[in-house]
């Protein structure tokens, strides 16, 4: 097979992550329009290989899964997983790399871009063509169509603009599994994670987003909103104000420099509405806006707007749905 | 240890940008310009490592047309001892960015390059893993904290999915700033005028022959498609009755 596209697998050592189908989709629309397969590679150490393996394989659309492993691989360093890439790539001359565009693959793609000597396209939202791709720029107030006029494509994949495709295949596709013989990289040492494992659905891929701004006023005052989300089977999110205040954590902001959220049904509660945390939600589908200011800009983008103060309508809405 | 600190020239946060009506580009003739916010952060770490008696020098650099001397200027008023303006007229992307900063860092030998994690115009977010990359350096994206050990390693938090993690990087190494790593100062208005005496070499981006041409051609810029306001419901109830009737997300 000539000039595959290869997907960087994401994963946290047990389980692949959802946005890795969505990039599959993404995958899917270029190997259809080239008429080439779609190579998935998964990099983990060999303790974690079985059981990734076992996920990839019943992805959709993937002809190959390459399961590259070495005791280094086991945490996605940068450093180390970009060179493991780079290998992979020119073995297989891949034409295209992709990952999502998540806090992974925007640690990871440019420094494989860079070593490929290739310019990266990030956050690509559609695919016009092998070459053409549409992004997003200025905090999404405007979307530009780009031409890559290289002989590889580097892309992150906004991954809230693709459908995932399917886990439930039945036929294998073929394997291909590597041991690498690369020397560690040392320069890098992981000292500790703190991943916060909630029963809450992830917020990039719920269908539910509850999110709070800086009128919520405390960590406390949260759980209000926590308590609606568990409701409705959500997320939580926040802006930049409420995390900053240190109300939540770091990785349920949403906006232009936090995640990017395309749930069926986003609540702003007490959230302005500035652009660079539209930039994060706007592509929901319904939105829902509710504060104390009329003129609040989130009303401007809301579906259905409720002037009220947030501590009176939550706890009714919790009560009611 | 010396550092390093990028600076982009880029249309301010709070200006609302327009798309060109031939769709060609975004309109920003006129329109305020700035440091990026995330290079304020970097510079305001490096200053902060200054002021602790850790950082021996703050070097700022940008890249880009003459202009860029502006945010220089900010980043000396801000604490940075000195800057270098790598200028070019061609319009630059990341990879070529980071390739004109590897000639500085050679030229410069820093321990230590803080980047911003994104600028706030293309919102690449790459710039800092190309160069990292291209010097074969250690790497720690959207920094929320720095500390420097002491015994020639450095200890960084940074922001991921689902929360947070702690590297250990050897120097040299580079890190990209993200929000929570500091607030940054203000500069005050002595500080905006000794900024003005403060040097700023300019090195011609052509005489370090390496080939920054933009490998990727915008073809359109427009407008995203406008989202619409809804309308106001009166109470709880409607709006409870709405998404489930209308809508039917509920
Ligand atoms: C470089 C940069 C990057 C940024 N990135 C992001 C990002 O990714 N995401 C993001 O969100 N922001 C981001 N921001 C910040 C953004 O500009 C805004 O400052 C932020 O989104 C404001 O948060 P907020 O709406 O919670 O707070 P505020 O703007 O303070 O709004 C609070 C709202 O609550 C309402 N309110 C007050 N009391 C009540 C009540 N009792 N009941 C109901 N409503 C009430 C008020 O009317 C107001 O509208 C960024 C800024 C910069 C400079
Ligand atoms: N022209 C430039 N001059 C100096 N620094 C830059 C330039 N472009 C990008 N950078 C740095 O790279 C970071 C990330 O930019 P980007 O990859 O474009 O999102 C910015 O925050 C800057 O610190």
């Amino acid at each position: 097979m000539s000039s595959p596209i290869l997907v960087i697998a994401e994963h946290n050592g047990k389980k692949i992550s959802p946005s890795t189908l969505r990039t599959l989709s993404a995958a899917s629309q270029l190997a259809q329009s080239l008429n080439v397969g779609i190579d998935l590679l998964l990099l983990s150490n060999a303790e974690q290989k079985p059981v990734l393996q076992e996920q990839a394989v019943k992805f959709e659309s993937v002809a190959r899964v390459i399961a590259l492993s070495g005791e280094h691989l086991g945490v996605a360093l940068a450093e180390s997983w970009a060179k493991e890439i780079v290998a992979v790539v020119k073995e297989f001359n891949a034409s295209h790399i992709l990952a999502a565009a998540s806090a992974q693959g925007k640690n990871i793609l440019p420094r494989v871009a860079a070593l490929l000597d290739v310019a990266q396209v990030s956050e690509v939202m559609s695919i016009e063509s092998p070459t053409r791709f549409v992004r997003p720029i200025y905090a999404g107030n405007a979307w530009s169509t780009v031409e890559s006029q290289q002989e590889r494509h580097v892309l992150t994949i906004r991954t809230t603009c693709f459908e995932p495709v399917s886990d439930q295949r039945t036929d294998a596709p073929e394997m291909i599994g590597i041991t690498s013989t690369a020397a560690p990289w040392r320069g890098t040492t992981l000292v500790k994670q703190d991943i916060t494992e909630g029963g809450r659905p992830e917020l990039t891929n719920a269908r539910v987003v509850v999110s709070g701004g800086f009128a919520v006023g405390s960590a406390d005052n949260f759980k209000m909103l926590e308590q609606l989300a568990d409701k409705l089977g959500g997320a939580v999110g926040a802006s930049r104000a409420a995390v900053d205040a240190g109300f939540i954590g770091n990785d349920h902001q949403i906006g232009q420099t936090g995640k990017v959220v395309a749930p069926d049904l986003y609540f702003a509660v007490g959230i302005s509405g500035q652009v660079q945390h539209l930039a994060g939600m706007k592509g929901s589908k319904v939105i829902v806006a509710i504060n104390k200011d009329p003129d609040a800009p989130i009303f401007g983008v809301a579906d259905y707007g409720l002037v009220g103060d947030l501590f009176e309508v939550i706890p009714q809405l919790t009560a009611q749905v | 240890m010396k550092v390093l600190v990028t600076v982009k020239r880029v249309v301010d946060y709070n200006v609302k940008v327009r798309v060109k009506p031939d769709n060609s580009d975004v309109d920003i003739e006129h329109s305020k310009m700035s440091p990026n916010p995330f290079d304020e952060i970097a510079i305001e770490e490096a200053v902060r490592l200054k002021e602790k008696g850790i950082a021996t020098e703050v070097v700022a650099v940008s890249c880009g047309k003459e202009i860029a001397q502006d945010v220089l200027r900010t980043a000396m008023a801000l604490g940075a001892d000195r800057a270098i303006l790598v200028k070019t007229d061609i319009e630059l992307q990341p990879l070529a960015v980071a390739k004109l900063l590897r000639a500085v860092v050679e030229q410069e030998k820093p321990d230590l390059i803080i980047m911003g994690k994104q600028a706030i115009d293309d919102d690449a977010n790459q710039t800092g893993q190309m160069l990292a990359a291209l010097l074969n350096w250690p790497q720690a994206t959207f920094a929320s904290e720095i500390i420097a050990e002491g015994n020639g390693t450095l200890t960084v938090a940074r922001e991921i999915d689902g929360g947070s993690e702690t590297l250990s990087l050897t120097l040299p190494a580079l890190v990209t700033a993200d929000l929570r790593l500091n607030e940054p100062r203000f500069a005050s208005l002595p500080k905006i005028m000794q900024a003005r005496k403060k040097p700023i070499e300019t090195i011609e981006a052509e005489s370090l022959g390496i080939d920054i041409n933009p490998r990727i051609k915008t073809i359109k810029v427009n407008e995203p498609p406008e989202r619409k306001a809804g309308i106001k419901v009166g109470s709880v109830g409607a709006l409870i009755q709405k998404l489930k009737e209308e809508a039917k997300v509920l």
